[in-house]
């Protein structure tokens, strides 16, 4: 690959925390970090951890046949906090199947979310309740739905000033895959948004794999190069740097609610656990590769820098760890004690409005049904 | 009050009707706004309603469908065009996956009121991808409705039931009829859009038809009257649901029945209904329900597409079989 052909390069990549720990002033992005205190790093931490305890909570719960599927997130929690962390209560976000980080950060209760891969939910939670959209199973199903949200927000801010924008203004966050990346609506939901200067913050997390076809199949330059063809700022930011996450989600949040259109946001990171709980990475990819990777996790990394910066003591981690438990045991409760909706529920969500064919269906199918209550009854 | 206007007109009339009362109404498509779309259906409305109301699109039908499904999250009613029936299929994902299943997943939180129109059906001579009737892949689809319009009354008035439906809708437009004037009564509202209608009662054969074969249904009712036979014509008008009330109901007292679609015959929706007629009405039944469609084809190259086409005496002639059955 000649440089002629690329945008974006390594050096790049924003960086706030690097992987030792160490903070390094940015001369852009500190002005987003200006609020960020002691106690909110350790709330980073936390959210990160919490995040990562109920991703493995869940992983198990699918292990020992409880769930369907499981869609690990291991390595991706700076992504996803950090940006998550980065939005309004009224900014509302598409995520994609992988975002329990984000989730977390949109006050999602962790056990409503485990209905969907339980098995008993189409959705699982209200998406209303927390601006945060159901998870979307088709592969960048969910980009125009972002596109064509904000375009209803501009439409409701039509004639506000920028101050005003700025101040009470409204945004969407996209979040996608560096898998997503590839497919046709990802194109058109970018095409829109900056026709019509959607408030969108396309926010692609890299994690190098899709399922088992790694990045450079999707794309051969860096994603964020995208960004220029569709005339919108491209932001490649390290994604396992929950503080340059944070700063660069608030940027790009503050120049779509702005009214200057959509911004392109590439977070780099890794997928350190399997595409999900039906895969096995050791088929794709190399034990070296994932060494690499792991000194670079999100967590260790603010871990260091907030021992170093004596801003944690033992206490906080223990207390962290006890928490995390009691969550996690919470979760795994309230999964095993959802009820199972009866098939008849079904038939009164398919439509909002009265549908004769339905209501034929269903009233044959609890005929049907209470033909077997009654031979029951009769063997009784 | 009525008025004479063409089947287009009645439909830009009553997408007029739709933007003046309803604030979060708006119409996107391809060519919609300053052209008027490429049939001039929605032509005049970007001057009156602005193009923040009647916006011409990027040329993406996942683009089109998929945000229409994004605003209409945000409270809003768009209602897009699909610039003919054969350029759907790039927003097939949208529709099927995502429009039609939103307020399933969402156990009901969620609606997705949008309407999709879509100029339908061949005889107009034109080249491949134009002339297609594509309703029987969307009627398979559970959580979309379909209906399309006969006539300019029903245009008129079907889109604007469209409109208030909570439903996504799609509106199949018969495009080889969009110049078929008629009477529109614009204080009288048409009957529910999701029921047929009996619009030529007999007696001795039952033809179901919609969209542009309701007309050629008619005619062939006229000439079968030569024969002294007494054909009732029903105009499905909603494709889905069906109407099975109605068509039993004429199927009882005619004891004969034809359906008749553009659409392939195989996997159509002729089927459904002969299917659903012979469980409902298998006692009345004289003959054996006949389907009069489309071959197995891609649709054909306009220079032979009349014999593709369901016509009058193809239409005769499944009645012949049927009475002589």
């Amino acid at each position: 690959m000649t440089r002629a052909a690329t945008e974006a390069t390594e050096s790049d990549l924003i960086q706030i925390l690097t992987p030792d720990g160490q903070r390094h002033s940015h001369e852009t992005y500190d002005a987003y970090l200006g609020d960020v205190d002691d106690q909110m790093l350790r709330g980073f931490y936390r959210d990160m951890a919490m995040t990562r305890r109920f991703d493995q909570e869940a992983t198990a719960l699918q292990r020992q046949g409880q769930l369907a599927l499981w869609v690990p997130l291991r390595g991706q929690e700076a992504a996803q906090i950090g940006s998550g962390r980065a939005t309004r209560p009224n900014d509302y976000i598409f995520p994609t199947y992988r975002e329990h980080g984000v989730a977390l950060t949109r006050d999602v209760s962790f056990s409503e979310m485990l209905r969907l891969f339980r098995g008993i939910s189409g959705g699982g939670w209200d998406p209303r309740e927390n601006n945060f959209h159901m998870y979307t199973m088709v592969l960048a199903a969910q980009m125009p739905h972002a596109a064509g949200y904000a375009m209803a927000m501009n439409m409701e801010q039509h004639g506000w000033d920028e101050e005003r924008r700025a101040a009470e203004g409204n945004a969407v966050v996209a979040y996608f895959g560096d898998g997503s990346s590839t497919e046709g609506e990802t194109h058109e939901s970018m095409v829109f948004a900056n026709s019509f200067n959607a408030p969108v913050v396309y926010f692609c997390q890299n994690n190098q794999y899709a399922i088992s076809v790694p990045f450079e199949v999707q794309s051969k330059v860096p994603l964020v190069n995208r960004a220029i063809g569709y005339g919108m700022p491209g932001v490649r930011v390290d994604g396992n740097d929950v503080l340059a996450v944070l700063a660069v989600t608030r940027w790009a949040l503050e120049h779509a609610r702005s009214g200057k259109g959509p911004v392109l946001i590439e977070a780099v990171t890794y997928r350190l656990g399997a595409h999900t709980t039906a895969d096995d990475p050791t088929k794709y990819r190399m034990s070296e590769e994932e060494k690499q990777w792991a000194p670079k996790d999100p967590l260790i990394r603010l871990e260091t820098y907030l021992r170093e910066n004596n801003l944690v003591d033992e206490a906080f981690f223990e207390q962290l760890s006890t928490d995390a438990d009691a969550m996690a045991a919470k979760v795994r409760e309230d999964a095993m004690a959802f009820p199972v909706p009866p098939l008849a529920k079904s038939f009164e969500q398919v439509y909002a409005e009265a549908h004769p064919l339905i209501q034929e269906e269903l009233a044959w199918h609890l005929e049907y049904e209470a033909g077997f209550a009654d031979a029951a009854e009769g063997e009784q | 009050m009525t008025t004479t206007m063409t089947l287009a007109k009645a439909i830009t009339s009553g997408l007029d009707k739709i933007l003046e009362s309803d604030d979060k109404s708006l119409l996107m498509g391809e060519d919609i706004g300053r052209l008027g779309g490429v049939y001039r259906v929605t032509d005049g409305l970007i001057t009156k309603h602005g193009a923040h109301r009647v916006i011409d699109s990027p040329l993406g039908e996942a683009g089109i469908v998929g945000t229409a499904v994004g605003m209409a999250l945000r409270g809003f009613s768009p209602i897009v065009e699909i610039q003919f029936d054969g350029f759907v299929f790039p927003a097939f994902n949208q529709i099927t996956t995502q429009l039609a299943k939103m307020h399933a997943r969402s156990e009901g939180r969620l609606t997705a009121p949008v309407v999709i129109r879509i100029p339908y059906g061949g005889g107009i001579g034109s080249i491949e991808h134009h002339s297609e009737s594509p309703e029987a892949l969307f009627a398979h689809t559970a959580g979309l409705r379909i209906i399309t319009p006969s006539n300019a009354h029903d245009a008129y008035w079907m889109i604007q039931q469209a409109a208030a439906c909570q439903d996504p809708v799609i509106f199949f437009e018969p495009k080889r009829r969009y110049w078929l004037k008629g009477e529109v009564d614009t204080e009288t509202p048409a009957l529910d859009a999701f029921k047929a209608q009996v619009v030529r009662p007999g007696t001795d054969a039952t033809i179901v038809a919609y969209g542009p074969l309701v007309p050629i249904a008619l005619a062939t009712a006229d000439a079968a009257l030569e024969d002294g036979r007494s054909i009732e014509v029903i105009d499905l008008r909603s494709i889905s649901p069906i109407d099975f009330d109605t068509i039993t109901e004429s199927v009882q007292k005619t004891g004969r029945l034809i359906v008749t679609h553009e659409a392939p015959t195989f996997g159509g929706i002729g089927g459904e209904i002969a299917a659903r007629i012979t469980e409902r009405a298998f006692l009345s039944l004289e003959a054996p329900v006949l389907r009069v469609g489309g071959f197995h084809m891609p649709y054909p190259i306009s220079k032979v597409e009349s014999q593709y086409l369901p016509d009058i005496d193809k239409l005769l002639e499944a009645l012949d079989r049927s009475f002589a059955y």
